[in-house]
């Protein structure tokens, strides 16, 4: 098939790709060669993390025993990081790590629906900042629950050396576990989220760019162009599942994580 | 092989373009897919035997869900980083 049958083989279509991601600096700032300049990204980072403080603030400011309203809303979120993730996963210790899950969900799903807010539309976790630093987070905190639940020699080594092994098991089985339990874990947290995102943003970005040209183009892909979308906007009811879906996946493995390190595994 | 064979081939190299790291991303999806439909397959059935236990199946098939899925992701991620 020749390239001039395509219905996107036009001139001046620009496909979207990685770049997406890239935006210009606006406040250049370095302190000690590290770089901390502030762009669009970052902007929309202090906003989310103002609506998630606004949230909380004003659905708790003066709490009503019969809730109403916004109260409503965030205390059905609460009980159900407390009841379907802490409790389920973790039982009743895990209620010291409710405010954690519970923070961890609501600022993971409110960034992640940036990409399909209108005058937004850019998922903040489609960078890999983020996630990588919730991810170091979940991993300093389960391995230090794991330090003060079992002790720092018991942990590590109820962690590296499972017992009830025959010695030269070890030998296969501690740098697997090294591996996968102190590098795997956060950077399979870390790339699922982002993944999800980028991916996404990009299949949302390529749906709308390509029935827009295909809208314009005059001829028989028009057709195809109302059809791509209609596509395009059931992707946004998508887009939101898949939003809600990695919030919920984010928070519970790390709440699997924690109930790990809480006991050593038998 | 004979020169039509190797013309045709040379042919196909010239108008074929894009990533191969798609490709890569393609057969990354394969396993994920099959472990998804499993895994879902499994939930319905362990749901359907026993509704009781229904909240506590769920929870595991997400657990499972992501972790299934990280195989399909890294594959994705790795067709952008290796251009």
């Amino acid at each position: 098939m020749s390239a001039a049958t395509l219905p996107l083989a036009r001139e001046g279509f620009h496909a979207p790709s990685i770049e997406e991601f890239e935006w210009p600096t606006i406040v250049d700032i370095h302190v000690f060669g590290i770089d901390l300049s502030i762009n669009r990204v970052v902007l929309q980072m202090f906003l989310v993390v103002l609506i998630v403080w606004g949230l909380f603030f004003f659905a708790f400011r003066k709490p009503k025993l019969v809730p109403f309203g916004l109260q409503n809303v965030m205390e059905s979120v609460v009980d159900f990081v407390r009841n379907q993730i802490a409790l389920e996963v973790i039982g009743r210790d895990g209620l010291r790590f409710v405010p954690y899950l519970t923070t961890l969900f609501c600022f993971i799903f409110l960034a992640n629906v940036g990409g399909i807010t209108p005058p937004v539309f850019f998922p903040l976790t489609g960078r890999m900042a983020l996630p990588a630093i919730m991810a170091i987070c979940s991993l300093l905190l389960f391995i230090s629950v794991g330090i003060s639940q079992q002790g720092f020699g018991t942990y590590f080594r109820n962690t590296l050396f499972p017992p009830g092994m025959p010695w030269p098991i070890y030998i296969l089985l501690t740098p697997i576990e090294l591996i996968s339990t102190f590098i795997v874990r956060p950077v399979t947290l870390a790339i699922r989220l982002l993944a999800n995102m980028i991916a996404g943003h990009l299949i949302l970005s390529v749906f709308f760019v390509a029935s827009g040209y295909m809208l314009t183009s005059m001829n028989i892909s028009t057709v195809f162009g109302v059809g791509a979308l209609i596509f395009a906007v059931a992707l946004i009811a998508f887009e939101l599942f898949v939003a809600g879906l990695q919030a919920y996946v984010f928070t519970i493995l790390s709440a699997v994580y924690i109930a790990g390190a809480m006991e050593p595994e038998h | 092989m004979s020169l039509a064979l190797v013309n045709s081939i040379l042919a196909a190299e010239n108008s074929v373009s894009g990533n191969i790291g798609i490709i890569g991303y393609g057969l990354g999806t394969l396993g994920p897919g099959i472990g998804i439909g499993f895994l879902v397959g499994k939930t319905v059935e362990g749901i359907s035997r026993q509704p009781e236990a229904a909240g506590q199946v769920r929870t595991l098939m997400f657990i499972g869900l992501a972790l299934v899925e990280a195989l399909a992701l890294f594959g994705f991620a790795l067709a952008f980083v290796i251009t």
